[in-house]
């Protein structure tokens, strides 16, 4: 084979990240951490630039370098998400930062690395490629989990991400190896082809499916392969849960979604009843595990748990409606997602960040406008209308009755009513109780814009929701296109 | 005919009144707060009149959907803003309209608390229950149906009683609960008609199986909303806890949307299983009528009492309807009307009473006819039309739907009937314990009787109450064509699936 410079265009959002990512890396080495703000700031522009390049790739789907990398609509919509969000949870981080002293240049640059690595995982064509995105995403995220070194807590929860992190990629990596192993390729397009052909489907290969399955399980922390969540969102500082409950997860779902629909869309009826399964516990533990919880940060990765369920429910159906149903679930998602944390983040009294759900008592009489802020957001996760969460749920039960995952449907309505038990005890808790603490006013130009972009997006989302439906049905119709 | 969107002025005018408050009335000085209560009474009044314009536009001989708004929302998944009228829901948007601002007046002084979120919340509620009855398309009824469960949670949760958080809560999940399920149904019809528009669908045929699914699923959400027994639990803790505004609106409209929604849904679209079903709703109706009026005799709360009797009066609507002839939807349709007026006057009439007392134990009272005269004659009215006496408005429905239900099934009918019987009996007593006997607990003497106020917001209802109870034509007239139609498309699609069966019978 001729060494032949491959095109890349298509991988222009993933090139100008990681350059920009080394020069401010640069840039923080010689300012030192005095310039972690410009540092920061720049961080943002950098993954705005790169989103608005993703946004000018257009159409069409190209794969490149070898077959390893490819673009096209679905991947624009994802990487537009993970951008946007990547760019708001540095935002949020900036003032938390400074008030823990954790503000080192280090921790956007890391941000932008992990962002890098999303990309890739969205655009990976290949098991090679899947593995060194996810890798270069998990990498930056391990540290960051543990960036305020002299918490107990902290350390903890790195820790904790750290050791099972690697265990799902070792169990992705044995995966992908058997499926190697039994279709002699680790090309996505090569393995679509085998089976599109009607290829005989060993053994083998359905247990290397199920590992790769388990491994990026792990990733959007659906049960059963959950139980680190709950921990590394309380323990890693707060601005860190709010990237990983968005970003990551978005990248994760894309990858799950790209891995189930392109290589194995043909072997759905090896992988649906996995993803049915994991879809159903996801939703009853998301919603049941999430009532007793005390601290809001576990009740948000409970929470997480839960809106994984859901989307899980849209991907499970393996339909073109199933896949617009996730991606318009992930796009709402972290919007409300975002925003709730920014709340959270919001919440301190005399400088001291507050994290019990009772610290919630009476916010409203004390600080009106956040708890209307939050209320928006809780009623939203609650998939109550006209918040955007509605929405979400709507077109991802939809692809669930057109499927007739009746079951399925029943069980994710129900499970949504018992969630919507605990969302509403947070807005009883603002609205009908007695204020225990007085919470400060927001201070901060960052925060205060992230709450009023994502509470009126999530409020008023109804109005005008065509853009963000009609781009999700591109998408997804781009997955089904190739 | 008018030429602008009449329709969604009414809808959305409320939230220029939450608009005008959020934007203009800072602070919480008196002056404020009295700015706050005459933009929401304004709000409420000029949506009143507005309500009473598309009365007024109604052309009563035209049986179909009259003022349609229709404008692409999602035009790419078949949702469209859709809006328009018919006979059966062109008086529920006037109900609302009506009772909103007495909501507001009887509000006035007793709500001090958060007065400001107090009437936006009962500003948006006002849009959400106009928009549900004008939705003419399946996400945006939903989306109206829903949203009203946000402020009233809010209403019961923070301006409620001793028990709000349970009531709010209970309010809020079993609604939900059955709703969701409605949802799966709605999903289900969109999958199979390609749209959501609900006159399409309305067309639409669908299959018998699935019909007595979907059936279920909606008669999962409505029976909550109605309530039905044995789900109507919710009610009278909700009613109990809620302040008297919330208790109004609560009887006087959202409970009609369970009802609108079996005539909207349940009996044009899914008429095989409508008539499935149909013994099942006269034996929950008719358990309701008798075993909630005997709950009402033992009640010691006033509210929990008037709670209960409105399950009872629900009852005969959900009779009425599903005797499937003209007397008795129009009947129910009626009844629901007199009873959104009548309850939440009673409602209104608790609350005097409460706001001097604030105790709402029947005990606690007593010859309240010595110091309060004018008072015990409004309740009297009042609880006169509950009972159903003829010249007031809650003759009429209930007559109606007696005779709609008797020419279909005798034995409902006359079981009915005796809910009428118990019916008189816990009105007058729970009259004669509260206003008639001796005058002698202290603080019960130093009540006064009802100021201006409190007349400006009864005389509204007196006068409607008579109206409709005397000539009810003016209302029965313009829901008869749109109740005929209804019943020639349940009976010629039950007509057509039942020669298709026979057919298919006959094929084997």
């Amino acid at each position: 084979m001729t060494a032949v410079f491959p095109d890349i265009w298509p991988a222009l959002p993933e090139i100008f990240l990681a350059l920009s990512g080394v020069a401010l890396l640069m840039l923080g080495v010689f300012r030192g951490d005095g310039f972690t703000r410009p540092v920061s700031y720049l961080a943002i522009v950098c993954m705005l630039l790169a989103a608005v390049l993703a946004m000018g790739y257009g159409s069409g789907r190209v794969v490149t370098f070898n077959g390893m990398f490819v673009m096209d609509a679905f991947g624009v919509f994802m990487k537009v998400l993970v951008l946007v969000s990547a760019a708001f949870a540095v935002i949020l981080s900036l003032g938390f930062n400074e008030r823990e002293q954790m503000a080192r240049f280090e921790f956007p640059v890391l941000m932008l690395f992990a962002t890098l690595g999303m990309l890739m995982m969205i655009s990976a064509n290949d098991f090679i490629s899947l593995y060194v995105g996810l890798e270069t995403q998990s990498l930056a995220l391990y540290v960051i989990a543990a960036f305020r070194r002299d918490s107990g807590k902290s350390s903890e929860a790195g820790l904790k991400y750290f050791v099972l992190g690697s265990l799902s990629s070792g169990m992705l990596l044995y995966g992908a190896s058997l499926v190697y192993g039994f279709a002699g390729t680790t090309s996505f397009d090569k393995v679509a082809a085998l089976f599109a052909g009607g290829a005989h489907v060993s053994p083998g290969l359905v247990i290397g499916l199920v590992f790769v399955m388990a491994g990026l399980a792990f990733k959007i922390s659906a049960a059963p392969f959950h139980m680190w969540t709950p921990d590394v969102y309380e323990g890693a500082p707060t601005p860190v849960t709010a990237f990983f409950a968005a970003a990551p997860k978005v990248a994760a779902i894309a990858l799950l979604t790209r891995v189930v629909m392109e290589p194995f869309g043909h072997l759905a009826a090896q992988w649906h009843q996995v993803l049915v399964a994991t879809a159903i516990l996801s939703m009853v533990i998301g919603s049941f595990v999430a009532i007793m919880q005390t601290n809001i940060k576990r009740l948000m990765a409970y929470s997480s748990i839960g809106h994984v369920g859901y989307a899980l429910v849209g991907l499970t159906t393996g339909t073109q409606d199933g896949v617009r149903g996730v991606l318009i679930y992930m796009a709402l998602y972290i919007a409300m997602n975002i925003g709730a944390f920014a709340v959270i983040l919001s919440m301190k009294a005399k400088g001291r960040m507050l994290e019990e759900i009772k610290d919630f008592s009476g916010l409203s009489k004390t600080n009106p406008m956040l708890a209307a802020t939050m209320a928006i957001f809780m009623f939203s996760m609650a998939g109550i209308p006209p918040m955007a969460g509605f929405f979400g749920k709507l077109y991802v039960f939809l692809a669930a009755v057109a499927a007739q995952e009746y079951t399925l449907a029943v069980v994710g309505v129900l499970t949504s009513v018992v969630g919507a038990f605990y969302y509403l005890r947070i807005i009883k808790i603002m609205y009908f109780d007695e204020p225990a603490v007085v919470v400060d006013k927001v201070d901060d130009d960052g925060m205060t814009g992230v709450l009023v972009l994502t509470s009126l997006f999530t409020l008023l989302f109804f109005v005008a929701p065509a853009p963000i439906l009609n781009g999700a049905a591109a998408a997804a119709a781009a997955l089904f296109a190739g | 005919m008018a030429s602008w969107p009449i329709l969604s002025f009414a809808t959305f005018l409320p939230l220029v009144g939450v608009a005008l408050i959020l934007l203009f009335c800072r602070g919480n000085s008196p002056d404020v707060l009295r700015n706050v209560r005459y933009i929401s009474l304004w709000t409420t009044l000029v949506t009143f009149v507005l309500t009473l314009l598309v009365w007024a536009n109604f052309d009563p001989r035209n049986p179909g959907y009259q003022m349609v708004e229709k404008a692409g929302w999602i035009p790419e998944f078949g949702i469209n803003y859709h809006m328009g009228v018919d006979g059966i829901s062109v008086l529920f948007v006037v109900l609302a309209g009506f009772l909103m601002p007495l909501c507001i007046l009887a509000s006035w002084e007793s709500v001090q608390v958060r007065l400001k979120e107090y009437m936006i919340a009962f500003l948006a509620l006002e849009t959400l229950m106009i928009g549900m009855f004008c939705a003419l398309d399946f996400v945006l009824f939903y989306m109206f149906f829903e949203g009203v469960l946000i402020p009233m949670f809010l209403i019961i949760g923070i301006w409620g009683g001793p028990r709000r958080v349970y009531a709010a809560f209970k309010f809020f999940l079993y609604t939900l609960l059955g709703s969701v399920l409605m949802l799966l149904a709605i999903l289900a019809m969109y999958y199979v008609a390609g749209t959501t528009d609900i006159p399409t669908i309305t067309a639409t045929q669908f299959p018998r199986n699935m019909q007595l699914w979907l059936w279920l699923a909606f008669f999962a959400s409505f029976a909550v909303k109605v309530p039905m027994w044995p789900v109507h639990t919710w009610l009278p803790d909700a009613h109990v806890e809620a302040p008297t505004a919330g208790s109004v609106i609560l009887a006087g409209v959202l409970l009609k949307m369970g009802g609108y929604g079996f005539l909207r849904f349940n009996i044009p679209i899914l008429p095989e299983a409508t008539e499935y079903f149909a013994p099942l709703i006269y034996t929950l109706s008719v358990v309701a009528v008798i075993y909630t009026s005997l709950v009402a005799l033992a009640q010691e709360d006033m509210k929990k009492l008037i709670a209960y009797s409105s399950v009872a009066h629900m009852g005969f609507v959900t009779i009425g309807m599903f005797a499937l002839n003209q007397q008795g939807i129009e009947g129910s349709v009626f009844q629901m009307l007199s009873h959104g007026v009548v309850s939440g006057a009673l409602f209104l009439c608790v609350g005097v009473v409460y706001d001097r007392l604030h105790t709402r134990e029947i005990a606690r009272y007593g010859g309240l006819v010595k110091n309060m005269p004018k008072y015990a004659v409004v309740f009297l009215f009042m609880t006169m039309a509950s009972v159903g006496l003829p010249g007031t408005a809650g003759f009429v429905g209930e007559f109606l739907v007696l005779m709609g239900v008797f020419r279909d099934n005798t034995w409902v009918a006359a079981l009915a009937a005796t809910g009428m019987v118990l019916g008189a009996a816990y009105a007058l007593w729970l009259y004669r314990r509260v206003v008639y006997g001796k005058l002698t607990k202290p603080d019960v003497k130093a009540m006064f009787d009802i100021t201006p106020r409190e007349i400006a917001v009864f005389v509204p209802l007196i006068v409607v109450v008579l109206w409709m109870g005397v000539y009810p034509s003016s209302f029965l007239n313009v829901t008869s064509a749109s109740v005929e139609q209804l019943i020639q498309t349940y009976q010629t699609k039950l007509a057509a699936s039942h020669a298709a069966s026979g057919v298919s019978v006959a094929a084997r």
